[in-house]
């Protein structure tokens, strides 16, 4: 078991050190960015042309749903969120410290990326993760 | 090439079948849609059969264990929610390349009660609720608000496509549901993914349909001609590249590009259709396909709802079987019962749900993933 959480996903990175971020692949070529390793453009089918980026820890609302039913142990309601990063680079999660209505949800909403523990979740070894999520932003 | 006719397709009316297996349960469709035609199941010189739940399972040669092995090539597919149609259309296309003549498609599916998507972590922790959902109705949620976040689409507006749909079922024997479903009983019941209610969701249901496709000259031979109905486009698309792909599944840009190929392959238009049956798994879903297919200009879609464009009487009918809201939704049957559906009208043997003088009709479905796959049918001359 390790005595540091692990990254919830490949593209969640953690430092020694350092502040967590999300990473990014951009294509040289398209300018395309995904999440996640990968050596082959999908956008222009360039090959080799991938550079890992660091994703700002900023964006905004582009789109979301209010979950109400999920699967048995999920803790609803939540808010499902898409958002734009400033980059442009498309990322889906929770939306947290917002209440769960649309009265208070607004599409473009500034949002920013925080990093925490994965609401408890532990794998079968017993290893906790960390995870990000999006709130609104400080400024807003 | 020759041109493709249906010269028999059928339904069986939807519902829950745990007592029967999933080759029995396409079995039955496939009977009846040799009963439409009077052909039998040694008159098939193959077999395409779309499921999805058994996609390893060899289906269709099952099925034939049932009711006919004649030793005629079988091809199993699974295309998501495009299965049935993807199985269509691949009989379709063996004979419009002169393969054979006469061949049998079926689509199939067993269904459990529940959520679909959003599956567990197989390595890690699972991220179901952690990084938002994977649930279906969830997923095409996001899809309709950002139609919201658009042209202000309304929760009501959303709603109002359920109404219209469950409205249709009444008038649909094989529908698995025949209830009137009122805009307050749609928007009051149990939400399950905002703005999408469980009335608002498709049904999981056990179903089938199958379809009889003969080359023209074969179907004049047989003396098929007056019911048969020509297919006139048989498009598949998947999704193109868009900025969103890895986190927003993108219904809409394979079904605009399906839907472009399939007007130009038919030589008509979208003011040229007289009824649509489209992917409706969820309410948000179906006012977003209304723009896709181009039956309103971007951004009208709500307009076409409020004004009843889009019900049975209106301009334009969609989903008068009452649509996978209403009638159900077993994945990999979708596809060929919607063309059942479409064919039944061209025929003018719907009934009391008749869209009257229908000459062109045009189904469409979408699998996440994706797939997006698009008939045009015509009655024969």
């Amino acid at each position: 078991m390790s005595d540091k959480p692990l990254a919830a996903v490949p593209y969640l990175k953690i430092p020694e050190g350092a502040d967590p971020y999300l990473e990014g692949h951009k294509c040289g070529n398209c300018g395309a960015t995904f999440l996640g390793e990968r050596d082959v453009c999908s956008k222009c089918g360039a090959r080799d042309q991938m550079s890992t980026v660091t994703l700002p820890n900023t964006g905004k609302l582009y789109s979301y749903s209010i979950v109400y039913r999920s699967f048995p142990g999920i803790e609803v309601p939540y808010i499902s969120a898409i958002v734009d990063l400033d980059d442009g680079t498309a990322i889906k999660g929770n939306l947290i410290n917002v209440e769960p209505d649309p009265e208070n949800i607004a599409f473009d909403m500034p949002v920013e990326v925080v990093y925490d523990d994965a609401l408890g979740r532990k794998d079968a070894d017993g290893n906790a993760y960390l995870s990000y999520f999006f709130q609104p932003a400080a400024s807003a | 090439m020759t041109d493709a006719y249906i010269v028999g397709v059928d339904m069986i009316k939807f519902g829950r079948f745990p007592d029967k297996t999933v080759p029995q349960i396409g079995a039955q469709a496939a009977l009846m849609a040799l009963d439409d035609c009077g052909l039998t199941i040694q008159d098939m010189q193959a077999l395409y059969c779309g499921n999805l739940g058994q996609a390893s399972g060899m289906v269709g040669q099952r099925m034939l264990q049932e009711i006919g092995q004649t030793g005629m090539p079988v091809v199993n597919v699974s295309n998501a929610c495009a299965t049935g149609a993807t199985a269509f259309r691949e009989a379709w296309a063996s004979v419009k390349a002169g393969l054979y003549d006469c061949v049998l498609a079926v689509g199939v599916e067993q269904m459990g009660k529940g959520l679909l998507g959003g599956a567990g972590a197989k390595v890690g922790i699972p991220k179901e609720g952690l990084l938002g959902s994977g649930t279906m109705p969830a997923v095409f949620a996001e899809a309709g608000m950002e139609h919201a976040r658009k042209y202000g689409t309304t929760f009501e507006q959303f709603a109002k496509v359920s109404v219209k749909n469950h409205h249709h079922s009444t008038l649909n024997p094989k529908a698995m549901y025949q209830i009137e479903t009122p805009l307050d009983e749609v928007m009051n019941a149990e939400m399950i993914s905002y703005p999408n209610t469980k009335l608002m969701c498709s049904v999981n249901v056990d179903g089938s349909a199958a379809a009889v496709i003969c080359s023209e000259k074969k179907a004049r031979e047989l003396g098929l001609m007056n019911r048969a109905i020509k297919v006139r486009a048989s498009v598949l698309a998947s999704d193109p590249w868009q900025e969103r792909d890895l986190v927003m599944p993108d219904v809409n840009s394979c079904t605009r590009k399906a839907a472009a190929e399939a007007y130009e392959m038919a030589g008509v238009g979208p003011d040229d259709i007289n009824l649509i049956e489209l992917h409706d798994c969820f309410a948000t879903a179906e006012i977003l396909h209304y723009e896709n297919l181009g039956i309103c200009k971007d951004g009208e879609a709500g307009r076409l709802i409020d004004e009843g464009e889009v019900a049975l009487g209106g301009r334009i009918p969609v989903n008068v079987s009452g649509g996978l809201l209403s009638k159900g939704h077993p994945l990999g049957a979708t596809g060929i019962a919607n063309i059942y559906e479409v064919s039944t009208h061209l025929r003018g043997e719907a009934g009391s749900r008749q869209v009257e003088g229908a000459k062109i009709g045009l189904t469409h479905v979408i699998g996440l993933g994706s797939a997006c796959a698009i008939h045009v049918l015509e009655k024969a001359s």
